[in-house]
């Protein structure tokens, strides 16, 4: 399983983020292999419209099955939930991405069954 | 004539001077473009003429029998209107543009555009300001780009026979820009203060690309160095002070109150003789 975990770095020892569309980056780790991979997400910070649903876009590339991260917004949540992505929110926890998955494998994060961003109409 | 009436910066006095120039006219027609939030209604109270008209939109609906989920209407989307997720194309509309670019592209036929209600254009005579008719755009709540209402009421006001009054929206993006658009001369109102001042060079900069006739009117004056900075600026690009409205506290508690008052009608007579053909007034 790949499990996507949204960072302001690019490694496990990285600061988590918890954005969603807007994260830094995507940091994967692949529990088969053991191995960790990254996803820039760069262009949808700048993104002015429809950052969570390219960014969605782009995690369901990478073959993520589980997204931790801290909020998903309710465009994103539509994307993720329809390409059967697994979400699981680290509330308020801070740390590194390393210390967030260790969290999420001893079953202590919460799952997300709906968009948990508030949605800032314009 | 159509004369939009614009200013970069919020809460400078658009309203107020489109009700003061409509009370200094005979026979005039108010275009309440300012489709996110209109309030021209608030002061011109119009008995409505019952004609309400709906403006829409096109959108891409996919027929998910036909979608192969190839992805070809996403790339082509500029706006991420468009995500491909659990093999089928999901659409986005309140990002949608309209530009039918992913019709064009999608190899399966799967999308068809269908109309999308974004808003309404409401008609009707003034009660309190005589031989005045006011039209106003509403935009849903929740529909992100006034652009399409603003194009629709534009197209309508251009059709009346005489002169007209459009209010703008505050600001200098698409909005703004498309309000602005085809209008005869375009008033900038303005305030002496630093952000009325950077706002209304931003707003100069747009009638300036759009080749409009401009004019710039400076309310709540405060007669010393905040007028002195625009008329600075004014005289640097050539553009007219066409007046100065003093800051007053009793007009407005009486605008406050929804009541144009009359203090301002010989300023807003001098506007109308200056920006008539002819009339113009040297920077």
């Amino acid at each position: 399983m790949r499990i996507a975990l949204t960072a302001h770095g690019k490694d496990f020892a990285a600061a988590i983020d918890s954005r969603f569309g807007r994260a830094d980056y995507f940091v994967i780790y692949d529990q088969e292999k053991d191995s960790w991979d990254c996803l820039s997400n760069e262009q949808n910070l700048e993104a002015a419209h429809g950052a969570g649903i390219q960014a969605g876009q782009n995690l369901l590339k990478t073959g993520a099955e589980v997204l931790i991260t801290g909020h998903v917004g309710p465009k994103a949540f539509k994307v993720l939930d329809a390409g059967k992505v697994k979400m699981y929110s680290f509330g308020d926890m801070n740390g590194t991405v390393e210390e967030v998955l260790t969290a999420f494998l001893d079953g202590k994060l919460t799952p997300i069954v709906a968009a948990n961003a508030v949605e800032v109409k314009r | 004539m159509l004369i939009s009436i614009a200013s970069g910066k919020g809460g400078t006095g658009k309203t107020a001077l489109t009700l003061l120039l409509a009370a200094a006219h005979s026979d005039i027609n108010v275009v309440d473009g300012d489709v996110e939030e209109p309030n021209c209604h608030l002061f011109l109270k119009p008995k409505s003429e019952g004609q309400r008209k709906d403006v829409t939109i096109m959108v891409p609906n996919i027929d998910a029998d036909r979608c192969n989920g190839c992805g070809a209407c996403a790339e082509v989307c500029l706006f991420n209107a468009i995500a491909i997720t659990g093999g089928k194309a999901l659409i986005f509309d309140e990002l949608c543009h309209s530009c039918g670019g992913c019709m064009l592209k999608c190899p399966q036929d799967a999308i068809v555009e269908q109309r999308k209600s974004i808003g309404v254009i409401t008609c009707g005579d003034s009660t309190t300001i005589s031989s005045t008719r006011l039209m106003s755009g509403v935009l849903k709540i929740g529909v992100p780009s006034g652009v399409p209402l603003i194009k629709a009421i534009k197209k309508e006001a251009q059709g009346i026979v005489g002169d007209v009054l459009f209010d703008c929206p505050p600001g200098t993006s698409c909005s703004m820009v498309s309000a602005v658009k085809e209008s005869d001369f375009c008033i900038l109102v303005t305030e002496p203060t630093s952000f009325g001042k950077h706002d209304l060079e931003l707003a100069m900069n747009i009638t300036q690309l759009l080749e409009i006739d401009t004019g710039v009117v400076i309310n709540k004056s405060d007669g010393g160095a905040g007028d002195e900075a625009i008329e600075a600026i004014c005289r640097n690009r050539q553009i007219p002070v066409l007046a100065k409205i003093p800051y007053s506290l009793s007009f407005a508690r009486e605008y406050s109150a929804g009541i144009i008052a009359n203090d301002y009608q010989a300023i807003a007579k001098d506007i109308w003789r200056q920006i008539r053909p002819g009339g113009r007034a040297e920077a």
